[in-house]
């Protein structure tokens, strides 16, 4: 279990982490949201005993980190993809660290059996692949068998088959019993993995929640309607009940509405008695991610320039080709 | 082989069997730990062999040149060398050689800063100091080998090679202590390295802090006039540890070899607390 109680750190004049309190149960996996900049690493480098908090206290099982006899047997952390000498080799990183904790050079096979990389454990990992370099990390995170793991950000520049197999090890390790707490700015990645969730921004802690709890607290249902003749449907909408707002469309498309409180064969039902064109009828959740962007969105480190109305993740209004944005959608 | 992903199946991540301990405890995993990334590493191995090559080439050039040039030297040069044949012969090579200790030193505690390897060295040992300890003694042991290593042969070499004009033998008084000494001036040396590069923690201002104390400062200080002048430049780390290569003090050296040598190490001893102290307390 990991407490954090009141934790504060200042870098500067500047509040990284602000009193922040939460408990990290054993027994499922724990994400840890905000956006970036929200104090996430921080707060992980806090709770590792690597910086120091300006007040508060983190404490696994009850003890600081520095208290822990054989921390890597107790705590397993996966912090910067990169954290080993490029011109050592994975098993030469690992077996340093087993050293110290009194594991044999057979623990350090084993783990790197576990991730795969026992072809190249002897190569000098500057000529790892990123995800490679990740598994070395996961690798250490494992290497005394603990019964806590913290993970920051494991599935950054993966490629999709690394994400499902960090996101199924996460879940077993967590199904083992074992605390698991995993960091990510992506929402859509932690519905998928995480039981409970933790969210802050500008670092303090805006939701402190189940996975399950959080989707249906915010997954707003809808029906878009496209039409040529938004108007005269937006008033007998309303007049059935139902509640209309305007989307916004691209120039040249169709107008649209987004309705609620009315499900789609009524709307069709209302359209056709009344001989109004429709071009779509769809019926949508709203995205995880806006619900989620909605509740960081006064929190945002470094926000973007406020364009008019803020467009959410899910369809960006002006259709450009998407690049792979940091709020992309992983399903 | 970067899309080859394990099979999640097969990922028991350890709950069929708990790791076993291995034999060593206490600080001596730390030792074993230190030494590990101490070997594993090519620069290490680089360092010290061109440790080998610079002091023994330059032993050899140098004292051939002495020999090469004896005759039109000035007398009181010449004499110099005669009374003190073994430092000539250790201040020749070491002069260069010793550069590679003091890049080595920095580079085996920047190294952890630049890779962010410090990380996981402190997740693996949070308390810090012990880690610093570990890795101090291990780097020292290795330099004082290799050291001696460098020394011995460089003494018989230039030894050899200043035969016909200067004859020095290791059974002369001092002598033994001088090549002995100057391997354990190595190793202190690396030491004080590692000391400015765990204080600056960036390589490339470490190694230029190292060097301005070795190569920079002593020319410097001889530029302050009179007594006081004098004394800054005996009490300098590096001009201070050198004394130890020196067979007996001479008439206008304000400190012994040993003396010399002890305020080198205190100089490095308080260098060592202060990068301890900021290990401590600095966030990694």
């Amino acid at each position: 279990m990991i407490e954090a109680r009141d934790l504060t750190k200042r870098y500067g004049d500047k509040l990284a982490v602000d009193h922040l309190s939460f408990t990290v149960e054993p027994g499922r996996v724990t994400g840890f949201l905000g956006p970036n900049g929200a104090g996430k690493s921080t707060t992980m480098r806090l709770i590792l005993g690597l910086d120091r908090p300006h007040s508060g206290t983190a404490t696994i099982n009850g003890r600081r980190y520095a208290d822990l006899a054989q921390p890597l047997r107790t705590v397993g952390a996966l912090l910067e993809a990169r954290a080993m000498h490029t011109g050592r080799s994975a098993y030469n990183h690992l077996l340093f660290l087993a050293q110290t904790q009194g594991l044999p050079r057979s623990r350090v096979d084993q783990v790197l059996g576990l991730v795969g990389l026992t072809e190249v454990a002897r190569k000098r990992t500057g000529g790892f692949s990123l995800g490679m370099g990740q598994r070395v990390g996961i690798a250490v995170a494992l290497l005394g068998d603990p019964e806590i793991l913290i993970l920051d950000e494991p599935v950054n520049g993966l490629d999709p088959e690394g994400i499902l197999w960090i996101r199924n090890l996460m879940k077993q390790l967590a199904s083992e019993g074992r605390t698991v707490f995993v960091s990510s700015h992506l929402m859509n990645e932690m519905a998928v993995t995480a039981d409970h969730l933790i969210v802050i921004g500008r670092g303090k802690l805006l939701a402190e929640t189940s996975t399950q709890e959080f989707i249906e607290r915010s997954s707003e249902k809808y029906v878009l309607v496209r039409s040529p003749d938004v108007a005269a449907l937006a008033d007998l909408i309303v007049a059935a009940g139902g509640k209309a707002e305007p989307e916004n469309t691209a120039g040249g498309q169709t107008p649209a509405l987004r309705v609620s409180n009315l499900d789609a064969p009524r709307i069709g039902e209302i359209a056709a008695a009344d001989r109004i064109v429709l071009h779509e009828l769809t019926p949508r959740l709203a995205s995880l991610e806006e619900a989620y962007m909605e509740l960081t969105a006064d929190s945002l480190e470094y926000g973007l320039p406020a364009a008019g109305q803020p467009a959410p993740a899910a369809q960006p209004a002006n259709s450009e080709p998407a690049p792979a944005t940091t709020q992309g959608r992983t399903e | 082989m970067t899309s080859a992903s394990p099979p999640v199946q097969a990922t028991r991540p350890g709950s069929s069997e708990t790791p076993a301990v291995s034999g060593v405890t206490g600080f001596g995993r730390l030792l074993l730990s230190e030494w590990t990334k101490i070997r594993s590493v090519r620069s290490t191995v680089w360092s010290l062999v061109l440790l080998v090559v610079l002091t023994l080439g330059f032993t050899g050039l140098f004292t051939w040149l002495t020999i090469l040039q004896w005759d039109k030297s000035d007398p009181t040069q010449r004499a110099q060398i005669m009374a003190d044949p073994v430092s000539t012969i250790l201040g020749s090579g070491l002069e260069f050689g010793q550069l590679t200790i003091c890049v080595l030193g920095v580079l085996v505690i920047t190294s952890e800063y630049s890779t962010g390897v410090i990380r996981a060295s402190l997740l693996a040992v949070p308390r810090r100091i012990p880690m610093l300890a570990a890795k101090a003694l291990v780097f020292a042991v290795l330099v004082l080998i290799v050291g001696w290593l460098v020394t011995f042969p460089s003494f018989f070499l230039g030894a050899a090679i200043l035969h016909s004009h200067a004859p020095v033998s290791i059974s002369d008084p001092g002598v033994a202590r001088a090549v002995f000494g100057a391997g354990l001036y190595l190793a202190v040396l690396g030491l004080f390295a590692m000391g400015i590069g765990g204080i600056i923690r960036h390589t490339a201002g470490a190694i230029t802090g190292v060097i301005a104390f070795v190569l920079v400062l002593a020319p410097l200080t001889q530029l302050i006039p009179g007594k006081i002048g004098k004394y800054v430049h005996a009490y300098l780390p590096t001009e201070a540890g050198q004394l130890i290569g020196q067979a007996h003090q001479q008439a206008d050296q304000v400190l012994s070899p040993w003396e010399g040598f002890g305020v080198f190490c205190l100089w490095t001893a308080v260098l060592l607390f202060i990068a301890g102290y900021l290990l401590k307390t600095r966030d990694a």
